[in-house]
């Protein structure tokens, strides 16, 4: 077991960046402006769950995005990604989709290809759908229910198509019948039973069990229709054949994409989209920092990634340009989380000692503050999924009085676990992530004034699912406390804890209950909530869940993650959706001016 | 001449295999001794165990680290075809490896970027050269004067000041602040102009760092030489100090020189990461950074293929030049 500390050269770095960084603080130009105006930006957090300066949007122009990130894959059936799940709405299109509306309501669903929503039948287990008129692909085809269960079935092929989210497979076949359409010995490749399309306009679900979010999951990009003689398996995220008002010019994987009208997508077909630009490109960043300056600078308009701003850029925008600055939650929660399978942290007292010895108000800081950093977590369930209370529901009082560590609670805790003198134990945090790692010796540095002393081991951050995924390995490297974070694919107490939270998720490696949480009830409560049909019983549940994770003391939050977003002066018709964890919503971003 | 170039062109191709294997060990063997599970690496946030055993097998992970090897070397001049899960995917030679994170054949990948990197190269080469050696030779004549100890100061800074630092300067005072410079890279057959304003401040960067090493190397050597007898006699012989200078030490300060040129060219070619990152330009270094950051060991491998071959070319290069600068090295 090693544990790494800061290097010189680490060192050398930082003080350079911090020279560097009060340069370019100086450096930039422009006034300071956080009012709004009709031309210039909208003001500070004037997008944030609101529309800001929609009646600005003209048709035309390129709308330029920045990355210092590729997508995972453009391939609607292999990305994870977040923003990738925000941008593919431009060249593909789903049954249902989110609302392109601001905040919460960002979040709901809405028809796309389908005349409607589902029309739902036996108890939540049969939802059907019809399919618009003039619906086309790029090619001017008929997009028909026969492509869009084609689309869903590559889900099944994760031995070619990895990688993407996988609800679909798990509800729809979850005994792992289908083999995926690779592997479909049916003429039309189209075996998959639980799908059924009598005709080209009709397609109908069958659930084995109900589950009240399956339209989420069918929103999701992996519901998009993929066409039979387009796929090119693994190769299809190169060039994806488009549904959407938009399609692939170019695409150089790591330098740029650029993406240009459809000539053959039908607004009349679409509800959706506005498709204001003419043309979307984005140039990928080495250098987050020299993206911060070509947004300030105006050479572009949105960051794809969506994480907030570098330290840097972050310094020169809230100076000068606080005007295009908004600050959403993101919907991400920042935690500790303790592996029972490690001692002490088999006992629930130790775990609460190092809950109440915590440093709240430091590990906020260390996250970037309560403007970059967010707001202190109190609980687990992000403000953006239905049934969550924010900072109302504190157990801990994490927030609260003692919200610098209650020393004295935390003393009590130790004696209840049979350790009255401390313990020690080790911190898994990865070593790409530099946030993660001032948290990490925030812990050590609190935690040591009750007696726990804390080892920091800083693992290939690349490696995650096979070091701290892997129970064995955990326990094997006795890591007691590991740092992460988790943000809902979408915004249900299912789309969010069901991996860290329920017991049938337990993996021999990839796995995401690091706590290796096997309680009866909360795992009774998922089961309730799939079945739970109506939106006021489903977050009574998803509230309770939260409330049996919070008692069995297996996390300590850190916050409830904010960032800080750029949106330039030529662009309109902008606000954050809960829908995509507080990014804003690309699909309908428009343009003040054609030029 | 021949068989030395065979007998060197040989012991290239064993230290490549070498570079390989060690390669290979860092990333595949190193991780399985400490228990992790490469291919989870390679599958997203749900790990199917499906996709888990089909990366081993497109990977070959299960194979033994010798057959790795000889897969990737058997590519390079046959081809290779990866097959899993009913997707087949031919790499044409010169395959290089195939990389499963962006579904791309290596060797376009290392074309694409390699000229963007060779033009920074270059490009920083002849200004370094130019300016480093002419600062080298001018203090070494000038000794002890306030040139001489300006033009070591500056060396000194630029030896000590580390790109990341001189590189953001640069970008914020000329191209951030000042607005003199895009600094933004465009290829070269979009645009000469756009393409030069790109380039210059990576160059002055580079060069910065460069110059200051070739200045002080040139100063020390020509001043050890202008110490040297045959000097002594040639300016005795009453010779021009522009012919003593010109064409008897500067052939002799030339060859260590040269060495060095070598060396860093060859070391460039596979990338100045730090460079290339910086300004952002899309050439092997920054190909190598993303594919560091995302495990991608085709790519990683690829270009350390092709920085260890440019190396060994470029110190090839210099054994030959040898010859043509130093008639003494031709006798020998």
């Amino acid at each position: 077991m090693t544990t790494q500390r800061t290097s010189g050269r680490a060192k050398r770095t930082a003080a350079a960046a911090a020279v560097v960084a009060a340069l370019l603080t100086t450096a930039a130009c422009g006034g300071g402006d956080d009012g709004g105006s009709k031309n210039g930006a909208a003001g500070f957090d004037a997008a944030n769950n609101k529309v800001a300066q929609a009646s600005e949007a003209k048709k035309g122009g390129t709308l330029r995005f920045g990355s210092v990130q590729d997508a995972d894959s453009w391939d609607t059936t292999r990305g994870y990604y977040g923003f990738m799940w925000n941008f593919s709405r431009y060249y593909s299109r789903q049954l249902v989709t989110n609302k392109t509306e601001a905040g919460a309501a960002g979040a709901e669903i809405t028809p796309d290809l389908a005349t409607g929503v589902a029309k739902v039948t036996d108890d939540g287990k049969t939802y059907t759908y019809t399919l618009r008129d003039g619906v086309t692909w790029e090619d001017g085809k008929p997009i028909t229910s026969k492509d869009v269960k084609y689309g869903i079935e590559r889900v099944w092929a994760q031995d070619v198509l990895s990688g993407g989210p996988t609800y679909l497979k798990e509800v729809l076949d979850p005994k792992g019948e289908y083999k995926g359409p690779y592997k479909d010995k049916a003429k039309d490749h189209l075996g998959l039973k639980s799908i059924k399309t009598p005709d080209d306009k009709t397609i109908v679900f069958h659930l084995p069990q109900a589950n009240s979010d399956f339209e989420e999951m069918l929103a999701l990009t992996s519901g998009s229709p993929v066409r039979q003689d387009k796929d090119t398996k693994s190769k299809y995220g190169l060039h994806p054949f488009s549904s959407g008002p938009y399609k692939f010019a170019s695409y150089s994987p790591g330098k740029d994409l650029k993406l240009v009208r459809n000539a053959n997508w039908k607004a009349s077909s679409d509800p959706v989209r506005k498709a204001y630009p003419d043309a979307i490109t984005i140039k990928f960043f080495s250098n987050a920092n020299d993206l911060d300056q070509r947004l300030i600078n105006g050479d572009l308009d949105i960051d794809l990634a969506q994480t907030g701003m570098s330290p840097q850029g972050r310094t020169v925008a809230l100076k000068k340009h606080k005007g295009n600055l908004d600050n959403p939650v993101s919907g991400y929660v920042r935690y500790a989380v303790f592996p029972q399978s490690v001692k002490p942290f088999d006992n629930e007292h130790c775990r609460k000692a190092v809950i109440y010895g915590a440093d709240h108000v430091s590990l906020q800081t260390a996250r970037g503050g309560p403007v970059a950093g967010g707001d202190i977590g109190t609980n687990m369930l992000p403000p953006s999924v239905p049934g969550a209370e924010g900072q109302k529901y504190d157990p801990y009082g994490i927030a609260g009085a003692n919200k610098s560590g209650n020393v004295a609670k935390a003393k009590e805790e130790l004696k209840a676990c049979g350790k009255p003198k401390g313990f020690s134990t080790t911190i898994a945090v990865r070593n790409n992530k530099p946030v993660e790692v001032a948290t990490a010796q925030s812990m050590q540095a609190a935690l040591k004034k009750i007696g726990v002393n804390v080892q920091i081991d800083q693992y290939d951050g690349a490696q995650t699912p096979g070091i701290i995924g892997s129970p064995s390995n955990v326990k094997k490297k006795g890591y007691g406390i590991i740092i992460m974070g988790w943000g809902p694919d979408f915004p249900s107490v299912q789309g969010y804890g069901l991996p860290l939270w329920n017991s049938k998720y337990i993996l021999e490696s990839g796995n995401n209950n690091y706590a290796l949480i096997k309680d009866k009830k909360i795992d009774g409560l998922f089961t309730d909530y799939v079945k739970t049909l109506d939106d006021a019983g489903k977050t009574k549940i998803a509230t309770e869940i939260n409330h049996k994770v919070m008692e069995g003391a297996y996390y300590l939050p850190f916050t409830f993650e904010k960032f800080l977003n750029w949106r330039s002066d030529r662009v309109a018709n902008i606000y954050t959706s809960n829908g995509y964890s507080g990014m804003y919503d690309f699909v309908n971003l428009g343009l003040k001016s054609s030029k | 001449m021949l068989a030395y170039l065979i007998r060197r062109l040989f012991a290239a191709a064993v230290m490549l295999v070498v570079i390989v294997m060690v390669v290979f060990g860092i990333f595949f063997l190193v991780p399985k001794w400490a228990g992790v599970d490469v291919a989870t690496s390679f599958v997203g946030k749900q790990a199917d165990p499906a996709a888990v055993e089909a990366i081993r097998e497109k990977l070959g992970l299960s194979d033994p680290i010798f057959q790795q090897v000889w897969e990737f070397f058997k590519g390079i001049f046959v081809g290779r075809t990866y097959a899993a899960g009913g997707d087949v995917t031919h790499c044409a030679a010169p395959c290089f490896g195939y990389s499963f994170r962006s579904e791309q054949a290596i060797w376009p990948v290392l074309t694409d970027r390699f000229p963007v990197t060779l033009s920074l190269a270059l490009g920083a080469a002849v200004l370094w050269l130019v300016f480093g050696v002419a600062a080298g030779v001018l203090s070494a004549l000038k000794r002890g004067t306030l040139w001489d100890r300006t033009a070591m100061v500056v060396a000194l800074g630029g030896v000590s000041l580390p790109i990341y630092f001189t590189g953001l300067l640069s970008l914020a005072i000329f191209s951030y602040g000042l607005g003199l410079i895009d600094a933004q890279y465009v290829p070269l057959e979009d645009s000469f102009s756009g393409w030069f304003g790109g380039m210059i401040l990576p160059w002055i960067t580079l060069a910065f760092l460069y110059a200051a090493m070739y200045a002080r190397i040139t100063r020390a050597t020509m001043l050890e030489i202008l110490g040297e007898d045959y000097i002594r006699t040639a300016r005795a012989k009453g010779l021009k100090e522009q012919t003593v200078i010109g064409k008897h030490a500067m052939r002799s300060t030339m060859t260590p020189i040269l060495t060095m040129l070598g060396m860093d060219l060859g070391a460039l070619i596979g990338g100045a990461i730090l460079t290339e990152t910086t300004f952002s330009l899309p050439g092997l270094g920054q190909a190598v950074l993303n594919a560091i950051k995302n495990q991608d060991l085709p790519v990683i491998l690829g270009v350390t293929l092709i920085t260890s071959v440019a190396v060994l070319i470029a110190n090839l290069l210099v054994d030959i030049l040898y010859a043509v600068i130093d008639p003494r090295v031709r006798l020998s």
